[in-house]
């Protein structure tokens, strides 16, 4: 198992370097001038100098090699430094956005709490609704809970976000009047007052979230129940005299979580990466709206860091949830 | 020592055979709410595709006279802020998302069969073919595409002309970045496949590996080949449509549901019908769409079957 981990840990480095170069590359192509927004009255030889001046001046390979070197030493320890108050902060060079002119770990940094909140939260609360469903509606097939939870589920699977945003600003904020249309980032929680405003900013575009997470991980908490129902082991907990409750909610609930708890692992990366719609309809200034605006901008070496992040994340849930397979499953053993 | 068959299984025997497709088809019609979203689903085709012949209307006609109608006789769906007619768009937008859908369905379907027949059936590439895969499973796809389809726009426009062009460049975007699941399940359909007797008698009488591909393996991974096509269009038109959504699809005179979506926002308060029209027809062609997977899926799952 160790061994294991090892080399998938060593074989993930090769597999997100050459993910990097692809991203790189692909955005070396783009046709966005970082100083098509500056005024053409400036001369030719300065606008030369304002480009060396980006670290536009060198070949494509020492500008990979640079933004590699800092992306993987200077930028971690300045995080590291800001988190935990120690001296290690690397002085000198850090990867800039073009937008800002700021260090784009520092950006990031901000973005993260609105899209670990929301879109965070929505997980959460996708999970915690999808278990029970999926559950009850496989021990009770074809019953009218389970067809109208199939039903629901196949909806929400099926409606795109930029669809059910709207249509709940329209109900809640625009007719209702309930709840704000834009998400308010200044928003400062401090007493009641205004955690109940946060609560009421953060209630639509987390259901919309939810609705979705949980429609998805349902329908295969829901067939992975169905698989194990009908297993023999099930039959001789029964035939054992075991009260119904212990054999749904023990025996079987906790085979069936084995695959269910590996896609949702898998699933963790696009909280942060499959919310750019819901964050963009809902102008939650998180992450996902970050990489939008810097797309618009090309803002290139902000988009390359992100991309890179989303990368890694996906890369170490895979891992993760690999792992976890062999932990709950015994029967699995990749040495 | 010979029984006398009774006289009812003697006519079961006597069954004159039956074409395979006509028991998917049996076990198709008893999965209701496939049957519905099939309905659904050639509806939405016959209305974005039939549709122009009966409603003759230019939707990219700006009568500014006529702008921010509600609903009426001459225009059934009202018209958006140029005077446009929504009924005219509403089409045009269908016939455009649907044509993307079935393209990248066919193009992403096509690239993984491919690999995943050559990675399951020549062990030599497999290891290497499987590594591209994961390695394509781990790209971020979304803002992948978002950057594809900022970079390579303007070169395609000018190539094959605006609309060609951003056809051609969503339509390979999706492909490419989509082609991944279906590979896996071929690949290991193949896998299973190779190793079967007629596979084997095949190969004893000196068949070529590409006769025994197309002629014993491809019919064999079909089925599940058909359900992940089905869904590959319910995943293209939404990808489509969330490209078209942030701006970044085609161009803003030519009009897609995702579109579509993204202008009536901007009047959700005054003109909510603008946004919600567009987005109903999306979720239910995609709804349709999986109902008819959910449904193939069944119907062509032989264990199922016949039940």
């Amino acid at each position: 198992m160790f061994n294991y981990t090892l080399r998938r840990l060593l074989l993930a480095i090769p597999t997100l370097l050459f993910i990097s170069l692809v991203i790189f590359l692909l955005l070396e192509l783009s046709p966005g001038d970082p100083l098509s927004d500056m005024p053409l009255s400036i001369p030719p030889e300065v606008r030369q100098e304002m480009r060396i001046a980006l670290g536009l001046g060198e070949a494509w390979y020492i500008r990979f090699y640079k933004w590699l070197y800092l992306f993987t030493i200077v930028e971690p320890s300045h995080v590291i430094a800001g988190f935990t108050g120690l001296d290690i902060a690397i002085e000198g060079q850090r990867i800039l956005s073009w937008q800002t002119r700021s260090p784009v770990s520092d950006i990031i940094i901000q973005r993260m709490p609105q899209t670990l909140w929301v879109v965070g939260l929505a997980y959460l609360f996708g999970v915690l609704l999808a278990v029970p469903i999926g559950v009850y509606s496989a021990y009770r097939q074809y019953s009218w809970f389970d067809q109208t939870g199939s039903f629901i589920s196949m909806v929400g699977f099926s409606l795109p976000t930029f669809f059910t945003g709207p249509l709940l600003i329209l109900i809640f904020a625009v007719w209702l009047g309930w709840f704000p249309i834009i998400y308010d980032t200044t928003l400062n929680v401090t007493n009641w007052e205004t955690f109940w405003k946060q609560v009421r900013q953060m209630a639509m575009p987390v259901f919309v979230l939810t609705l979705f997470n949980a429609a998805q991980i349902s329908r295969y908490m829901r067939a992975s129940m169905l698989d194990n129902m009908t297993q023999d082991y099930v039959r001789t907990a029964r035939a054992k005299g075991m009260t119904e409750r212990i054999v749904v909610l023990v025996h079987v609930l906790r085979n069936s979580l084995i695959p269910v708890v590996t896609v949702i692992a898998l699933g963790i990366p696009t909280v942060f990466t499959g919310a750019i719609i819901t964050e963009q309809i809902f102008r939650v200034n998180g992450l996902g709206q970050l990489l939008i605006t810097a797309i618009y901008a090309s803002d290139i070496p902000m988009v390359l860091t992100l991309s890179v992040v989303f990368a890694i994340l996906i890369v170490l849930f895979n891992l993760i949830a690999d792992l976890l397979y062999a932990i709950l499953d015994p029967r699995i053993r990749y040495d | 020592m010979t029984d006398t068959p009774a006289p009812e299984t003697a006519a079961a025997a006597f069954r004159p055979p039956r074409n395979h497709w006509w028991d998917v088809w049996d076990q198709f019609k008893t999965h209701k709410g496939a049957l519905v979203g099939m309905i659904v689903f050639v509806a939405i085709v016959l209305f974005c595709f039939l549709g122009p012949w009966l409603w003759i209307h230019d939707a990219t006609y700006i009568n500014i006279r006529e702008r921010n109608q509600g609903f009426s006789w001459t225009h059934p769906l009202g018209t958006d802020q140029l005077g446009r007619d929504m009924l005219a768009r509403m089409m045009k937008g269908g016939q455009v998302s649907l044509a993307v859908g079935m393209a990248a369905m066919v193009l992403s379907v096509l690239l993984g069969t491919l690999i995943g027949v050559v990675a399951g059936y020549f062990r030599r590439i497999d290891g290497l073919m499987m590594r591209m895969t994961d390695l394509f499973l781990a790209l971020p796809l979304l803002p992948l595409l978002l950057v594809m389809s900022m970079l390579f726009r303007q070169r395609l426009s000018s190539m094959f002309g605006v609309e060609l062009g951003m056809f051609i460049l969503i339509v390979t975007a999706i492909g490419v970045t989509s082609w991944m699941q279906t590979a896996r399940i071929v690949r290991g359909d193949v896998l299973a496949l190779k190793e079967r007797e007629y596979v084997l008698a095949a190969r004893s009488i000196g068949t070529p590996p590409r006769r025994v591909i197309s002629r014993h393996v491809l019919p064999n991974v079909l089925s599940p080949v058909m359900v992940s096509a089905t869904l590959m269009i319910a995943t293209a038109i939404i990808t489509e449509s969330a490209l078209s959504f942030l701006g970044l699809g085609f161009p803003p005179d030519f009009p897609t549901w995702g579109r579509l979506v993204s202008d009536g926002i901007d009047y959700l308060q005054q003109y909510p019908s603008r946004a919600i029209l567009p987005g109903l027809f999306i979720s239910l062609t995609v709804l349709s769409v999986n109902y008819v997977g959910d449904g193939l899926r069944d119907a062509l799952d032989p264990r199922i079957r016949g039940r």
